[in-house]
């Protein structure tokens, strides 16, 4: 297990727990959270500068970019044209080319456009982005990410922030089977004991924000899901036992007393 | 800029606006009428009346 990392992109990952920055009550709470959960990767938004309020808290300032690598993402894109724009300008704010693709395809339950989605990854993939793309749970449309240069394939559990947990075990691993890239859930986890669940099946890792950010105790849950993670992949690298429908007694049946 | 009229002085380059603003260059991106900047370029280029500009950087997102 000591040299268990997750590989993405080529660059190596002891973390296979992945978090978002978004939703924290303030930045310190998300610099703390992040501690707790031991992720070495977190997603972060592209937005205009407040020019404004310039007092405003920056992210930078709080979570190192140096010592975290920083994941910009697509939050709120609709088209390919904006998913585009957005991790171009990501790109020029330090070079940053591994990236979170999400194209949204309706506002209610933020489901990704897979249309726009594989658009997008071929050109990006074109243009030299590593590119971890959220999508649906579909296999036949995480084949064709990988067939158009993605570097990760992130279905989601669930619609994001909606805390459900995996909703279609049968399609993530069938994923899982049919393709070596990082295969990573994202969205859709509601506590730490989905995250076992999907380390359970295979996957290579997890992405949480909403059920880190939002729960009662953010560091408490953010410290669950860093030992869901851990436990649901020693359990699958363990090999689960076959099931049977009948009991098979754990002691000797011979030596009883009578 | 970034959805907000602003009124710059004549020979006003996008240098002199980071400048004013305080922004630190290593943590935004500029875009001006849709084409990203070479931030190394960008005390050569002058505003012009009508430019669209964007200045963005990271926040908080999941």
């Amino acid at each position: 297990m000591k040299n268990d990392k997750i590989v993405i992109a080529n660059k190596k990952f002891n973390s296979r727990l992945i978090v978002g920055t978004g939703k924290y009550k303030s930045m310190t709470e998300c610099a703390k959270a992040i501690k707790f959960s031991g992720a070495e990767i977190v997603t972060v938004a592209v937005r205009r500068v407040n020019i404004i309020d310039k007092k405003k808290p920056l992210l930078m300032d709080y979570v190192d970019p140096k010592k975290i690598t920083y994941l910009p993402n697509t939050a709120g894109c609709f088209t390919s044209e904006e998913a585009l724009r957005t991790l171009r300008l990501a790109r020029e704010i330090g070079g940053w080319k591994l990236v979170k693709l999400e194209v949204l395809g309706d506002k209610k339950n933020l489901f990704p456009d897979m249309i726009e989605t594989l658009k997008s990854t071929e050109v990006l993939a074109k243009e030299g982005f590593k590119v971890m793309v959220y999508c649906s749970d579909d296999p036949l449309m995480a084949k064709r990410l990988e067939n158009s240069g993605a570097d990760a394939i992130m279905p989601l559990a669930a619609p994001i922030g909606s805390g459900l947990g995996i909703q279609n075990k049968t399609n993530i691993e069938i994923i899982r089977n049919q393709t070596k890239l990082p295969l990573i859930i994202d969205a859709g986890l509601g506590q730490a004991s989905d995250a076992t669940i999907a380390m359970e099946l295979g996957c290579d890792g997890v992405l949480v924000n909403t059920a880190i950010a939002k729960a009662k105790k953010p560091y408490d849950m953010a410290l669950a899901f860093k030992n869901a993670v851990i436990a649901g992949r020693h359990s699958f690298l363990a090999g689960r036992i076959n099931k049977y429908l009948y009991g098979n007694a754990s002691s000797p049946k011979t030596g009883i007393i009578k | 800029m970034n959805g907000k009229l602003k009124f710059v002085p004549e020979n006003y380059k996008i240098s002199d606006l980071v400048k004013d603003l305080k922004i630190s260059l290593k943590k935004v991106a500029i875009e001006l009428n849709q084409e990203i900047m070479d931030k190394k370029k960008i005390s050569k280029i002058t505003l012009k009346k009508d430019d669209k500009m964007e200045i963005v950087h990271f926040i908080g997102g999941g």
